[in-house]
C-alpha cells in the first residue's frame, strides 16, 4: 500500500513539475506576478511530495516489502537500521529518486528567490525555476518510465538480496545525497545560464544571480567527492585513496568545470567579462554531471565500482544528455552576446584567471580525454584497452602545479590595469619558504623529487593565503592585521581557505603518492615479523558475528619505535549478499598513517603452499602512508572556503534592488 | 590596451594551452596506455618482453604456488592456451583456482608476466567483462563457471589454513 502512495507522491510530484514549468514561464512572460506565486507554489509542492515518496521507500526498506523489486534486491530484515535507510538511496532507482527529490528542492529554492512583486526586470530567478521544473519533469519521466522504484515482485520472494556490503558503511550512507546535491546543484547553475540567455539579462546582473548556486553545488561536489575517496581509502583496504577510476572521474570533471565557472563568475560579476564563457562553462558543468551518470549507469565503462548496469537506462540518460547539451548550446549560439566586457591587461586580475581557467578546462579535457579513450579505442580499432593512473599522473599533475603556481599571484593582482609586479613583492618571503621547504624535504627527509616539490608548493600557497588575509585584514602590521582579522567578511574568507586547503591537500597528495610504503607479510598465531618499520606479532585470530555478517578478526601486537599498541583488522563475510570485505585498522599519527589490511589464510585459494612448516598462516598488508590525513583536511577546507563564500553572500541579502522589497515586507510583517 | 590586441592575446593563450595539453596528452598516452590480452593472443601476437598489459582468463587449477617468502605463481588460461605469472603481495578476497582474474603488469623476458596488480572479482557472481569477452572468443565460455558455490568461507574460515 505504501508503495502505491509513493508511486502516487512521484506522479504528482511530475505533474506539479510539468505545472511548475508552464506557469514561471508564462509568469516571466506576461511579468505576471500572481502566476510568479503559483509556479512558486506548484515548486514547493512539488518538492513536499518527492519527500513523501522518498520517505514512502524508505518506510519500504525499513519494514523490509520485498514485495518491492528494489528492497527484494538491496536489503535485508537483518540489516542495521541506518543502512536500512541509506539502502533507499544505495541502489540506481532509489538513487533517481533522491536526484528528482534534490532538483525540486533547488528549483524551489530558486523560485523562491524571485522578488514576489518581480521587480526584478528579467524575472532570471523565475525563468531559471521554469528551466529547473523542466529538468525536474524530465528526470521524473525517467524515473517513472524507465526506472520505477515502486514496482512491485509478483510472488514476493522470503529473503532480500542485501545492500552490497562496501556500502554499508557510514561515509557511504551520507555520501550519495552530497554528490546529488553536487550534481543536480550544477543543474541550477545550467538553468540560470539558460535563464540568462532567454532573458537577454546584463551579464553582471546574470552573474551575480548565478553565483551563489554555483558555490553551492561545487562546495557540495567538494564534501561529496572527498567522502567518497575517503571511503575507498578505508574501506576498499587498498591502501590508496584516488585510483582514477571511470566513476570516479565522473565525479571529478563536473568538479574541475565548476572551479573554472566560480572563477570565471566573478570576472562577469564585477567586471563583465567573460560572460559567454561563464554561460559555457555552465552548460559544460552540468553536461558533465549527466556524463558521469551515464558512465556510471550505463555499464558502458568498466569499473570497480559502478552499479546498476543496464544499456537500456543508459540511452535514457544520453539522451538527456543531448538534449541539454544542444538545447544549451543551441540557445547559447542564438543568444550569445559576443560582448568583450571591459578590455584587460594581460598581467591583471582579469588576465590570470583566464589562465586559471585555461588550465582547470585543459585540466579536465585531459581527464575527458583519459576516461573515455578505451570508449574510443575499443570502437575505432576493435582493441581493449586501458587508461591508468600514469597517464592522469603525467597530464593532470603538470597542469595542477601550474594553476597552483600562479593562484597567490592572482590574488594579489588589480582588476583590469598592469600595476607593475611590485605587487607581487610579499610573495618573496612565499617563494623563499618553499625553497626552505624543498630543501628541508630532500636533506632531511630525503624525499622524491614529486614530494619535495608539493612541498614546496604548499609553503607558497599557505604563504599566498596569509598574505591575502593581511592584505584583507587592512592593518599596517601583521599584528594589526591579526587583532583586525575578526572583521574580515566571511566572503574574503572564502578564497583564504580555499587556496589554503588546496596548499595542505598538494603536501599531502604529494607526499602520500611518492612516499608511501607497502609490504606484504605472512604470520603464524605466535609469530613476529617487519613490516614499514614496525613489529607485528599475531597474538590470535578470533571468529565472531555481526548483525549481518560473520567476522575474522586478528590480535595483532604493534611494536613501532618506542610506541607498543594493538591492532585489530578485520575480514567480513555478509552471508546475505555472500561477498567479503575487509575493515583495516588504522593508527593514525599526525596525520600519517600506519595501515594493515587483513587478507586471506595462506592456502585458501587453492593450490600448493611451500612453507618451513605446517602451521596456519595469514597474510597481511601494510602500509606507511605518510600525511594521507593532509589530503582529506586540505579538501574540508576546500569545501569550508566555498560554503562560508555562500554563507557570506546569502548573509548579505541579495541585490540592492531586492532589499528594500524585502524591508517594506518585513515592515508590512 | 585596444580590443583587437586583447583579441590577439587570448586568443594566442588559447592556443598555448591547446598545444600544451595535445603534447602532455599524446606523450601521456604514448607510455601508458596498456591493452587487454586473453593467453591466445599473447601467443598469436609475439608479444615483446617489457610490454605492458592486462592480461585475462581463467586461474589455471593446480597451477598456483604460494611460495614462504611471499611470492605466488600461478598460470592465467582461457582453456586454449596459458601464461605464467609471478606476483608479490596480497591476493584480492575470491581468488581461487578456475576462476577469473585480471593481472596488471609487464611480460619479463622468460615469458613469465610480472604482475603489479591482481584483480579477481568483486563478489561471488561477478566475472571481469575482458576475460568473458576472451574466453566468449576462443569458444570456452562458460556461464556457470561464472558463479560457482564457495564453501569454507564465513564462520571458522580464519581457522581453515
Amino acid at each position: 500500500m505504501i508503495a502505491e502512495l509513493g508511486l502516487l507522491f512521484t506522479c504528482a510530484a511530475f505533474a506539479l513539475s510539468i505545472g511548475q514549468a508552464l506557469l514561471l514561464t508564462q509568469a516571466a512572460r506576461k511579468g505576471d506576478a500572481a502566476l510568479l506565486a503559483s509556479g512558486r507554489w506548484a515548486a514547493g509542492l512539488a518538492a513536499v511530495f518527492a519527500t513523501f515518496a522518498l520517505l514512502a521507500l524508505i518506510a519500504g526498506f525499513l519494514r523490509s516489502d520485498f514485495s518491492l523489486a528494489v528492497v527484494a534486491q538491496n536489503s535485508h530484515p537483518n540489516k542495521p537500521l541506518i543502512y536500512k535507510i541509506a539502502g533507499a538511496w544505495g541502489n540506481h532507482e532509489g538513487s533517481m529518486l533522491m536526484w528528482c527529490l534534490v532538483a525540486c528542492i533547488y528549483g524551489f529554492a530558486a523560485a523562491s528567490r524571485a522578488p514576489k512583486d518581480g521587480r526584478d526586470e528579467s524575472w532570471l530567478d523565475a525563468r531559471a525555476a521554469a528551466v529547473q521544473g523542466v529538468i525536474a519533469t524530465l528526470s521524473f519521466a525517467y524515473l517513472i518510465f524507465a526506472s520505477n522504484p515502486f514496482a512491485r515482485l509478483d510472488p514476493a520472494p522470503l529473503r532480500g538480496g542485501d545492500l552490497n556490503p562496501l556500502l554499508q558503511d557510514p561515509a557511504l550512507a551520507i555520501h550519495p545525497p552530497l554528490l546529488y546535491m553536487g550534481y543536480v546543484g550544477m543543474s541550477v547553475v545550467y538553468s540560470y545560464a539558460i535563464a540568462g540567455l532567454w532573458s537577454r539579462a546584463e551579464p553582471k546582473a546574470w552573474a551575480k544571480a548565478a553565483r551563489p548556486w554555483a558555490l553551492a553545488a561545487w562546495s557540495f561536489l567538494t564534501i561529496g567527492i572527498t567522502l567518497g575517496a575517503y571511503w575507498a581509502y578505508y574501506e576498499l583496504g587498498w591502501g590508496g585513496w584516488w585510483f582514477w577510476d571511470p566513476v570516479e572521474n565522473a565525479s571529478f570533471m563536473p568538479w574541475l568545470a565548476g572551479a573554472a565557472l566560480i572563477h570565471s563568475l566573478l570576472v562577469t560579476e564585477r567586471r563583465g567579462a567573460f560572460a559567454d564563457w561563464s554561460a559555457i562553462l555552465a552548460i559544460a558543468c552540468f553536461s558533465l554531471s549527466l556524463l558521469g551518470a551515464f558512465l556510471v549507469r550505463s555499464g558502458i565503462i568498466t569499473s570497480v565500482h559502478a552499479f546498476a548496469l543496464d544499456p537500456a537506462r543508459g540511452v535514457w540518460i544520453l539522451g538527456l544528455l543531448g538534449l541539454a547539451t544542444f538545447g544549451g548550446f543551441g540557445l547559447y549560439a542564438m543568444r550569445a552576446r559576443g560582448e568583450q566586457g571591459e578590455p584587460f591587461a594581460m598581467v591583471s586580475k582579469e588576465g590570470f584567471l583566464l589562465i586559471n581557467n585555461l588550465v582547470l578546462v585543459v585540466a579536465c579535457a585531459t581527464v575527458l580525454l583519459g576516461t573515455l579513450f578505451p570508449l574510443i579505442s575499443e570502437a575505432v580499432t576493435g582493441a581493449t584497452a586501458s587508461v591508468g593512473p600514469p597517464y592522469f599522473n603525467a597530464t593532470f599533475g603538470p597542469l595542477l602545479a601550474l594553476g597552483l603556481i600562479l593562484a597567490p599571484a592572482g590574488v594579489l593582482l588589480s582588476w583590469r590595469r598592469h600595476i607593475g609586479l611590485a605587487a607581487l613583492r610579499p610573495l618573496l618571503g612565499g617563494a623563499a619558504l618553499a625553497v626552505v621547504f624543498a630543501l628541508a624535504a630532500i636533506i632531511g627527509a630525503s624525499a622524491p623529487w614529486l614530494a619535495a616539490s608539493c612541498a614546496a608548493l604548499a609553503a607558497w600557497l599557505l604563504w599566498g593565503a596569509g598574505v591575502d588575509l593581511h592584505r584583507r585584514a587592512g592593518g599596517k602590521t601583521v599584528g594589526e592585521s591579526l587583532k583586525n582579522v575578526r572583521r574580515v567578511p566571511l566572503r574574503g574568507w572564502a578564497g583564504v581557505l580555499a587556496h589554503a586547503g588546496l596548499g595542505v591537500f598538494a603536501l599531502g597528495a604529494g607526499v602520500e603518492t611518492s612516499m608511501r610504503q607497502e609490504t606484504t607479510i605472512a604470520l603464524a598465531v605466535g609469530e613476529t615479523g617487519e613490516a614499514g618499520g614496525a613489529k607485528f606479532r599475531l597474538d590470535a585470530v578470533e571468529t565472531g558475528e555481526g548483525p549481518n555478517y560473520y567476522i575474522d578478526r586478528a590480535r595483532l601486537t604493534v611494536t613501532d619505535g618506542a610506541d607498543q599498541y594493538e591492532m585489530a583488522p578485520e575480514r567480513r563475510y555478509y552471508w546475505a549478499a555472500r561477498t567479503p570485505t575487509t575493515e583495516v585498522a588504522i593508527r593514525d599519527t599526525f596525520g600519517s598513517d600506519l595501515y594493515v589490511a587483513f587478507g586471506e589464510p595462506v592456502g585458501a585459494s587453492g593450490g600448493k603452499v611451500e612453507a618451513a612448516d605446517d602451521k596456519p598462516r595469514w597474510r597481511f598488508r601494510v602500509n606507511r602512508n605518510p600525511f594521507v590525513g593532509f589530503i582529506f583536511g586540505g579538501s574540508a577546507l576546500i569545501a569550508l572556503g566555498g560554503l562560508l563564500g555562500l554563507i557570506g553572500r546569502l548573509g548579505r541579502g541579495a541585490s540592492p534592488a531586492r532589499a528594500p522589497a524585502k524591508t517594506a515586507e518585513s515592515v508590512k510583517a | 590596451m585596444k580590443k583587437s590586441n586583447q583579441r590577439l592575446i587570448s586568443i594566442a593563450v588559447g592556443l598555448a594551452g591547446l598545444g600544451l595539453a595535445a603534447a602532455l596528452v599524446l606523450n601521456g598516452l604514448k607510455d601508458t596506455v596498456t591493452y587487454f590480452y586473453s593467453p591466445t593472443d599473447v601467443y598469436a601476437k609475439h608479444v615483446q618482453p617489457g610490454t605492458k598489459a592486462r592480461l585475462g582468463g581463467l586461474v589455471e587449477s593446480g597451477s598456483l604456488v604460494q611460495k614462504a617468502d611471499g611470492a605466488v605463481v600461478f598460470k592465467v588460461t582461457d582453456n586454449a592456451q596459458s601464461v605464467p605469472v609471478s606476483y608479490r603481495g596480497l591476493l584480492p578476497d575470491l581468488f581461487r583456482e578456475g576462476q577469473g582474474v585480471v593481472a596488471e603488469g609487464e611480460f619479463g623476458a622468460d615469458g613469465q608476466f610480472v604482475a603489479a596488480r591482481i584483480l579477481a572479482k568483486h563478489d561471488e557472481t561477478y566475472m571481469p567483462k575482458e576475460v568473458v569477452d576472451a574466453l566468449k572468443r576462443s569458444g570456452e565460455w562458460r556461464p556457470e563457471s561464472g558463479m560457482p558455490p564457495n564453501p569454507g568461507m564465513g564462520a571458522g574460515m580464519g581457522a581453515n589454513p
